[in-house]
């Protein structure tokens, strides 16, 4: 396979090496001169000093019979332009790094499908591992009840499901329904719950990891 | 008609006033504040300080109510993408962009933006300038 990769940095470098060590045919196209120059002590004929967002230093890189093209600088506008310009050559597929998560959405709206967030992938492990904050103790209550909030995510077994379909634990009742934007309602049996929709629950206190499953599902770790 | 113009430089300064100078609602984005003083005294319209390749940014300057949006900063790519954000995400009618660069400019208007390059607009007007062609329009 033939892999062109823009930008030299410590992405673009450790991805070289990887795909070197693989038999690949590697190019990094690096526009810092200094840079290339210490890249090249290592990898020899494996790099080129330019700017990969210009389409001459694509062609001159022979971007056209490239398998994949890699566009991994620390600048999302940059990545885009490399990974337009590479589609329009006819490159099969273009991966880009994206710094800003926010700018996923544009990225995918260009018809660029693969893209890589390391900012989004760290912020989905510290999601997975805090599960509990999708449940909120709010209240204790005489008797035994508790007053928990439920933020429901996009996994949650009961979203698109109306109230009355919903099987709690006993003794327990969804009290008000607050939705993303901020809306509060009392739900009747007909009430559909969605995802994003806040539940203030009142629950037994020994039903509370009940509940959890019934309305935000499985979780590693937590249930087992 | 609400414009939106990212780029304080001397180019949007220009165009910011004389929009403003129109009638129309302009507001100017920069990072930098400072360059907000190349606007003339008598600028009635909006000056927002960020970055615009940022979506809540761009939320900020109005970007959802605006008519036109204009990226005229100093780098290429950036004044694409956030073209392309106007455009794709915001659904801006409008959509003015200067590239530098004649071959990315050609590139991106083939991609369905209104580009322009003051570099192949300039090479032009310096060789008609020169060679004494169309000399009526360019004195």
């Amino acid at each position: 396979m033939y892999v062109v990769i823009t930008g030299g940095g410590k992405v673009g470098y450790y991805l070289a090496q990887e795909l070197l060590n693989d038999n690949h045919e590697v190019l990094i196209i690096e526009r810092d001169a200094n840079r290339a120059a210490a890249i090249s002590e290592d990898l020899g004929e494996s790099v080129i000093n330019g700017d990969g967002c210009e389409a001459t230093t694509l062609d001159a890189a022979g971007v056209a019979r490239a398998d994949l093209v890699a566009a991994v600088t620390g600048d999302d506008e940059d990545n885009l332009v490399v990974c337009e310009i590479a589609r329009r050559r006819g490159v099969p597929r273009t991966i880009a790094r994206i710094n800003n998560p926010k700018n996923e959405l544009l990225f995918k709206k260009r018809g660029i499908e693969t893209t890589i967030s390391a900012t989004q992938a760290i912020l989905g492990q510290i999601e997975q591992e805090l599960p509990t904050y999708d449940m909120i103790p709010l209240l204790q209550l005489h008797s035994g009840l508790e007053l928990v909030e439920i933020k429901l995510p996009e996994t949650s077994p009961v979203a698109g499901r109306s109230v009355r379909e919903v099987l709690l634990p006993p003794e327990s009742l969804i009290s008000l329904v607050v939705d993303p934007g901020g809306v509060p309602r009392i739900p009747s049996g007909d009430t559909r719950l969605n995802a994003g929709d806040a539940l203030v629950v009142v629950t037994q206190r020994e039903s509370t990891a009940l509940l959890r499953e019934a309305l935000i599902g499985s979780t590693h770790g937590l249930d087992t | 008609m609400n414009i939106l113009i990212m780029g304080c430089g001397r180019l949007g300064a220009r165009v910011a006033a004389q929009l403003d100078e129109a009638g129309h609602n302009v507001t100017v984005l920069d990072t930098n504040p400072g360059s907000f003083r190349r606007l003339p005294e008598t600028f009635r319209g909006e000056r927002a300080v960020g970055n615009g390749m940022d979506g809540p940014t761009l939320e900020r300057a109005g970007i959802q109510s605006a008519d036109a949006f204009m990226a005229v900063t100093q780098g290429d790519n950036r004044n694409y993408f956030a073209s392309q954000m106007a455009r794709e995400v915001y659904g801006v009618k409008r959509v003015l962009c200067r590239i530098y660069d004649p071959v990315r400019e050609q590139m991106f208007r083939e991609m369905g933006l209104e580009t322009f390059s003051p570099t192949s607009i300039g090479a032009q007007i310096m060789v008609d300038m020169l060679l004494g062609e169309n000399s009526a329009r360019s004195s």
